[in-house]
């Protein structure tokens, strides 16, 4: 394995700007994508990105995407200043969602996002402070037999 | 089977020409987005009744070699800006989701 430094980013994300939402995880798969990384780990990072997106900007006033990525793994954090999780158990229940219905409209929603990440990622850590926000840690690791 | 054959065969008036060339490998259905996050492959049609601007993010995440919209309904606008941008294909038509679904499980069974 090469020693190199790793990579890093961040972006803004915005409560409520559905507009614009899976720009940052759509940058950060055509990062990945661009560095060469297996397209099997790109599509879960995506995923898991994606998900992590839409929830802050279905839920929180705003928040940072921030990754790191080195030849063996995928980090993202992302932290919001928002309502907070007051029950992450059942957050974690599939089908389980405190959405609005204006929301679930659009298809969101639907409770899957949380059960979705974790299924995505092979370190998950979810800390919450209700009233203050949340920050979701995923890892994602790059083995080398991982097909393309 | 690529997106224009499919396009033809069934008559779906294409909105936003993406890579129309792009191969078709599976189709998908469902109005829950996270449930198309979940559970389509890349390579798969999405027919779906949602006209928002998300659908794109979506399949740009996912690979979808197409999005079609039934029972007549039409992008918004803003869909349609994103889809160009994002060289996401946009088709539609008047038929249900059920027609279609059929249509294009024989197609893809065929070939």
């Amino acid at each position: 394995m090469l020693t190199v430094d790793p990579i890093e980013g961040c972006f803004q994300l915005m409560g409520g700007d559905f507009t614009n939402a899976g720009a940052a995880s759509s940058e950060l798969k055509s990062t990945l994508t661009k560095l060469g990384v297996v397209s099997n780990i790109v599509r879960r990072v995506a995923i898991a990105a994606f998900e992590a997106e839409m929830n802050v900007i279905i839920h929180a006033v705003a928040g940072t995407m921030h990754y790191t990525i080195t030849p063996a793994m995928v980090k993202v954090v992302v932290t919001d200043m928002g309502p907070g999780i007051e029950d992450i158990d059942l957050a974690m229940q599939e089908g389980y969602s405190t959405a609005p219905d204006w929301v679930r409209e659009m298809g969101w929603g639907a409770g899957m996002g949380l059960p979705n990440i974790k299924k995505n990622a092979d370190m998950f850590k979810l800390d919450s402070v209700v009233g203050e926000g949340t920050t979701l840690e995923i890892t994602i690791y790059i083995r080398e037999d991982d097909e393309g | 089977m690529k997106v224009n054959d499919i396009a033809e065969k069934i008559g779906l008036a294409v909105t936003v020409a993406g890579d129309l060339q792009k191969k078709v490998t599976d189709c998908y259905i469902s109005d829950l987005l996270s449930d198309v996050m979940a559970h389509s492959k890349e390579g798969a049609l999405w027919v779906t009744l949602q006209t928002h601007p998300n659908t794109v993010a979506v399949a740009v995440i996912k690979g979808i070699s197409g999005i079609v919209i039934t029972n007549g309904r039409q992008p918004e606008p803003e869909t349609i800006k994103k889809a160009e941008a994002e060289q996401v294909t946009i088709m539609t038509s008047p038929q249900t989701t059920f027609e279609i679904a059929g249509q294009v499980y024989q197609i893809l069974r065929k070939s």
